[in-house]
């Protein structure tokens, strides 16, 4: 039965072919605008939890930007030995290191592009560091205390589009700031570009490199006890810190952050772009129902005689109703496939202008299953409803009257 | 003996309202059509031939008065039910034809097999067989618009004969047609009246049409005015 409505409903969309695909490109719109921008969005929450995802929950950063941003840029007040060993000194941290962060112009096969440095510290702090972040080589060996001249790389380098144009492996020579150093291992993937894509070296050699003495610091890893509230810990080490700078609270020139804090930043960052996308693609697509609604009240009085005809050859009221409504209905899911597929598509090409552009993939697209079904059976919801009322009134014609409906 | 009646009209109006003004279409019609029999109702326009199809039909509902078909009364009925009554009992073919545009011959005639719920292969069976009866067999799948008028007017009678009805109902049927394909359609009508024992009612302003018929009902302004036996 629905089938041979179905038919009937092709047929008379197919017959009116032009005002058919205009009609759906009010819902065509919407749905395209949902599904690419919420799968951007997706996309973008999923990198940035990839950046943080693969650290430890009993590991926090303190950094002297403030921000969220990369360290190592635009550091006004850095933080000091001091206050490392007083953040050592808080209950229930197990361990801390002090790192530099670098911008550094990389040499290799007669190539150059700038990259990120950042240091490792020594000894106990060493270990420490390497947990924060997770350190692992897939080829040669991780930093030792001791290593001069020697740099560990990100897996980005060993990849054959690197920058360079030729996978870097443990052994090669490379030059940073045109001296040379010795790549002794790469590290294992994180699907994060601030180590995928890092140099690594011991503290002393970077000091020397970029001619920074002192014992300033850009960021400082922290692990603590797993069994110890993060945010108790936070809390302290703030306090102890704004009294050793002297700032008052709300004004701190430093700060504390912890995987999950910056992912609930992120993410309700995130979560407002996304509602105001559902909120400019609702309006689309109500305004893409009411065309609908507009088409099929057009298609009731122009199919006037042919529902009298339908009626007189035995017709239930309840049959033209469903006739007309599985048409609109059709209309809707048609224009949310068509929606779906071009937002797919469209968020898959600003993807990758996005990973031609800034070299990352940081833009990415993530596809859910149910944000497209969903997205279609919102379609068809929205093409049914508006559908309702002109089905209602198809139903309702009389035969008689119907028949005698001149074109 | 005489045969069963089809359809009975007990003093049947019919009065519509243009504004304030009542114009009675019908005025107490008085009609019994038997099994078998081909009748033609004949008169100018103006007289109530359409009402009075629209009352044997079962389009419409009578102001006051009875119509019973197979001894049930159609006066009170609602709209659905009427239209399951048309569909089972009654088949109609129209003066424009009135095939759906976008649908095929088959299709056309599958039709009204679809709204009683008929199975698919049987739809196709029978729609096929009735298509070929009425000499169309090479046209199944061509769409009304490519059918010439004489083509298209038999695919209504294929498609009025889709459900088995006891009741053809044509109205001005041979008016688009020329001639020649007006006579061909009046033949196959006469056709299914003698072998197939189809009741057949026309409703005409043509005599030649009308001289088909065994019987003919002169209508003048709502009433009957004569009957005439052709046998």
């Amino acid at each position: 039965m629905i089938k041979d409505y179905l038919l009937f409903a092709i047929r008379s969309l197919r017959n009116r072919g032009l005002r058919t695909w205009l009609t759906m490109i009010g819902i065509f719109i919407g749905i395209a605008a949902v599904v690419s921008l919420i799968s951007l969005g997706e996309g973008l929450r999923f990198a940035i939890n990839s950046q943080f995802g693969f650290l430890g929950t009993d590991i926090l950063a303190v950094t002297a930007s403030g921000g969220f941003g990369p360290p190592g840029t635009g550091v006004v007040n850095p933080l000091t030995e001091k206050e490392l060993d007083d953040i050592k000194r808080v209950k229930g941290v197990e361990g801390a290191g002090g790192r530099l962060l670098e911008n550094v112009k990389f040499t290799f096969n007669r190539k150059a592009a700038f990259t990120y440095a950042a240091s490792m510290p020594d000894g106990e702090d060493r270990k420490t560091i390497e947990h924060v972040i997770n350190m692992g080589v897939q080829r040669g060996r991780i930093l030792e205390d001791g290593d001069k001249g020697a740099v560990v790389l990100g897996s980005n380098f060993l990849e054959e589009d690197n920058p360079f144009g030729k996978a870097i492996i443990p052994g090669s020579k490379i030059q940073l700031q045109d001296k040379e150093f010795k790549v002794i291992g790469i590290l294992e993937k994180k699907g994060n570009f601030q180590i995928d894509g890092a140099v690594f070296m011991n503290e002393n050699d970077l000091r020397e490199l970029v001619g920074r003495e002192g014992d300033d610091y850009d960021i400082i890893g922290v692990r603590f006890n797993e069994n110890t509230n993060v945010k108790y810990i936070s809390q302290d080490i703030e306090k102890r810190l704004r009294k050793i700078r002297d700032v008052k609270e709300g004004e701190e020139d430093f700060s504390v952050e912890t995987p999950a804090s910056i992912l609930a930043s992120v993410n309700s960052v995130l979560l407002g772009i996304q509602i105001f996308v559902y909120i400019i693609a609702g309006i689309s697509i109500l305004v893409g129902g009411i065309g609908i609604m507009n088409t099929m009240y057009t298609s009731v009085v122009e199919r006037t005689k042919e529902i009298g005809v339908m009626k007189s050859i035995g017709a239930r009221n309840s049959v033209i109703f469903s006739l007309f409504f599985v048409e609109s209905g059709l209309l809707g899911v048609v224009g949310g496939i068509v929606g779906a597929a071009f937002g797919f598509l469209g968020a898959a090409g600003l993807a990758f202008v996005g990973k031609l552009a800034l070299g990352s993939e940081i833009i990415a697209v993530q596809f859910s299953f149910w944000l497209i079904f969903g997205a279609i059976l919102f379609a068809f919801v929205m093409g049914s409803f508006f559908g309702t009322l002109p089905a209602i009134q198809a139903s309702k014609l009389n035969p008689v009257d119907a028949l005698r409906h001149i074109k | 003996m005489k045969k069963n009646i089809v359809i009975k009209l007990e003093n049947v109006w019919k009065i519509y309202k243009m504004g304030e003004v009542k114009v009675p279409a019908l005025q107490g019609i008085n009609l019994i059509i038997r099994e078998d029999e081909f009748v033609a109702i004949m008169g100018p326009s103006g007289s109530g031939k359409s009402t009075m199809m629209n009352m044997i039909g079962c389009l419409d509902v009578p102001t006051r008065g009875a119509i019973y078909l197979d001894n049930q009364n159609i006066a009170h009925l609602s709209e659905s039910d009427l239209a399951q009554i048309r569909g089972k009992r009654i088949g109609f073919i129209f003066q424009q034809f009135n095939l759906i545009n976008t649908l095929t011959a088959l299709e056309n005639v599958m039709l009204p097999m679809i709204f009683q719920n008929k199975q698919r292969e049987e739809r196709i069976k029978k729609a096929s067989e009735l298509l070929e009866l009425v000499d169309l067999s090479d046209r199944l799948h061509h769409k009304p618009t490519e059918l010439s008028g004489g083509q298209q007017q038999r695919v209504a009678i294929a498609r009025a004969l889709a459900n088995d009805p006891e009741v053809i109902l044509a109205d001005e049927p041979t008016g688009n047609l020329d001639s020649k394909s007006g006579h061909k359609f009046m033949d196959f009508l006469k056709d299914f009246n003698r072998k197939q024992g189809k009741t057949i009612i026309v409703v005409t302003h043509d005599k030649m049409v009308a001289s088909h018929a065994q019987r003919i009902e002169l209508l003048r302004d709502g009433r009957i005015i004569r009957t005439i036996k052709n046998h």
